[in-house]
């Protein structure tokens, strides 16, 4: 029955219920919509790294990461590449040429990494095939053809079929370089990217620098599944000790942190909003107690003791807590199922984000670990919040409380 | 059988630099079935008396004995359940819990006892048809007068089963027809069930009812009557 007169007392008053109900239900609908938000642009950001940018696992000469000197390229790359796809749980693989560059429009220059592939391999590891939004991927131009990111064509005033001079240091240290035409744009959600890299022919790329067109720097490794990583990522160590085998949180840290730390940025973001709420919270009850010391005298009275009186209340608070929360996370999870799918367009912010490696358009998503811990964490705010409003109603003493003129 | 004795029972009030003697060294005795009315004039120490006797005051000096408890060496959380197991209280503003119906205010006391559904559901319609609200069970006090929600009162004081109920001034908010069914449905249940009623009063008509009259004034017994 404590239950049941701690459930009919939240609707006692119904308008004070109400005004500290829609400050719970919007502060969490906040919190778990902003996490949802992030969470989608963090996502994204981890995708879209894997696909475009990192794949699962890479493979280089030792100290190649630390220190990307272009004479430490492994000189059987594509054989080994084609080893390695054999390994269980690995979807695909691929080899890359990598040297440091620049690249001259009529216009101006700019500093770039040259990235030699083979186009169709690495469609198999990475989806830049898909990012193209002018021109087509290596097709069109049959001498020494090059993608390159839209940011950088905007940089150089370049289109399609454009020619550009690349140059770089071969193998001995000389200048080389050589003339190539614009045979597709590409665009990802990561400026940054779009505007330092471009993609040559591997086969090109390693005639001029002078090795065999079998070397590349790196090995690039699609997994099936990304759960799988631990596990081949052990395996790979052990088979081929003589390389650097890393995976993508390795080689790209600032997208793993984000990975790490969204949680933890979730919780404490919650935490602010729900310390805010447990002020109003507290005072809501010690209004609803102050107004029922009269009643609460009486209950003391016919014999209802401290313990029972410290629950009542607190069941009350709990119940007002997670009303509005519950409230909060359904407001939350309907705006993130009613944008999941359209996404949200940031566009008008995304300069900024888009340099961070970040889409324009985001796709909320709501994980139900979350929402179980937002549940929790609202079942503990009540229950904090209901200390003091319970320790005052236990003060009163019920000889006084009963008489005293509400 | 006595049901309460008290002895010497003194209480006294600092309040600030003067003392107030509230009730100043009273013996008094008080039988099983009796039908009491503590009366006398405001500020003569009723309700004080009234307090102590319920447990929810403590004696300055004196002690006083329900059945064969000592109230006043029982510890606080010991009091509070010897007052839910012993003691029926039925105040002056009725003091129901709104939120709950006519029935669940009269359970909610036998509820506390750790009594089963089917006990309580059965004592709670016996005891407010015996009030005289056998039709109005499911109704929350908002919606009975003040008579009947005084009667769901005197319902729910004796759900405990307890050794005696404590009135205080119980018909002060009553209509006269009100206080009139009020007192004929007490007297009635001490008449038929031996239940102990003690009231502190100013309504010339519960003296009139009551079987024992005690008189203070200043905190001291002035007079002590038996009617016939």
């Amino acid at each position: 029955m404590i239950l049941s007169i701690s459930w009919r007392n939240v609707w006692r008053s119904k308008t004070r219920s109400a005004v500290i109900l829609f400050a719970i239900a919007l502060g969490i609908f906040t919190g778990v919509f902003n996490y949802a938000f992030y969470n989608g642009m963090a996502i994204q950001r981890i995708n879209s790294a894997i696909s475009t940018e990192a794949s699962h696992i890479q493979l280089h000469q030792k100290g190649y990461l630390e220190e990307p000197d272009e004479k430490k390229y492994i000189e059987n790359a594509t054989t080994l590449a084609v080893d390695i796809a054999a390994e269980d749980s690995v979807q695909a693989t691929c080899s890359r040429f990598i040297v440091q560059g620049m690249i001259q429009s009529p216009t101006t220059s700019s500093g770039i990494k040259i990235m030699g592939i083979n186009p169709e391999i690495e469609s198999t590891v990475t989806n830049l095939h898909t990012k193209i939004k002018d021109g087509a991927y290596f097709e069109g131009i049959k001498r020494n053809p090059v993608v390159i990111g839209q940011k950088l064509a905007d940089k150089l005033k370049l289109k399609i079929r454009s020619k550009v001079v690349i140059t770089f240091a071969d193998k001995e240290g000389y200048i080389s370089g050589a003339s190539f035409r614009v045979a597709g744009i590409y665009q990802t959600a990561n400026n940054m990217y779009d505007q330092t890299n471009i993609f040559v022919r591997a086969e090109d790329l390693t005639s001029l620098y002078g090795v065999d067109a079998s070397a590349g720097h790196e090995i690039a490794v699609l997994l099936n599944h990304s759960e799988n990583v631990p596990a081949v990522l052990a395996n790979l160590e052990s088979k081929y000790s003589k390389y650097d085998v890393k995976e993508w949180r390795q080689i790209m840290p600032e997208v793993s942190m984000l990975e790490s730390s969204l949680d933890i940025s979730m919780y404490i973001f919650m935490i602010i909003i729900l310390l805010a709420l447990v002020f109003g919270i507290i005072n809501t009850m010690l209004m609803a107690v102050l107004e029922r010391t009269k009643e609460l005298g009486m209950l003391m009275s016919i014999g209802m003791n401290k313990s029972r009186v410290f629950k009542m209340i607190m069941i009350e608070t709990v119940f007002l807590s997670l009303i509005g929360g519950v409230v909060g996370i359904i407001m939350g999870a309907v705006v993130t199922i009613a944008t999941a799918n359209s996404g949200i367009d940031i566009s008008m912010v995304s300069e900024g984000f888009g340099a961070m490696g970040y889409d324009s358009i985001v796709y909320p998503v709501l994980k139900i670990k979350n929402v179980i811990d937002v549940v929790i964490m609202v079942f503990i705010t009540g229950m904090l919040a209901a200390i003091y409003p319970a320790l005052k109603a236990l003060k009163l003493k019920p000889a006084e409380a009963i008489r005293i003129d509400m | 059988m006595n049901v309460i004795e008290v002895k010497k029972l003194t209480k006294t009030y600092n309040d600030s630099e003067v003392k107030v003697h509230a009730v100043q060294g009273i013996d008094l005795e008080i039988q099983e079935g009796e039908f009491t009315a503590i009366v006398g004039p405001s500020g003569c120490g009723k309700t004080t008396f009234l307090n102590m006797l319920g447990g929810l005051d403590q004696p300055t000096e004196g002690n006083i004995r329900i059945g064969d408890t000592m109230v006043h060496d029982l510890k606080p959380s010991e009091l509070i359940d010897f007052r839910l197991h012993n003691i029926g209280f039925v105040f002056q503003a009725y003091n129901l819990i709104p939120v709950l119906t006519a029935k669940e205010n009269v359970e909610f006391i036998m509820q506390l006892q750790g009594k089963s559904k089917e006990e309580r559901d059965k004592r709670a319609i016996s005891l407010l048809t015996e009030v005289g609200l056998g039709d109005r069970v499911d109704a929350r006090p908002s919606r009975l007068s003040g008579g009947q929600q005084q009667r769901v009162a005197v319902a729910r004081a004796l759900a405990s089963k307890p050794k005696f109920v404590l009135a205080d001034e119980p018909t002060a908010n009553l209509d006269s027809t009100s206080t009139e069914t009020l007192l004929d449905i007490m007297e009635k249940l001490n008449r038929e069930e031996n239940i102990t009623f003690i009231f502190s009063t100013h309504d010339a008509r519960v003296v009139n009812k009551a079987r024992r009259v005690i008189q203070l004034e200043d905190g001291k017994i002035i007079k002590d009557e038996r009617k016939a």
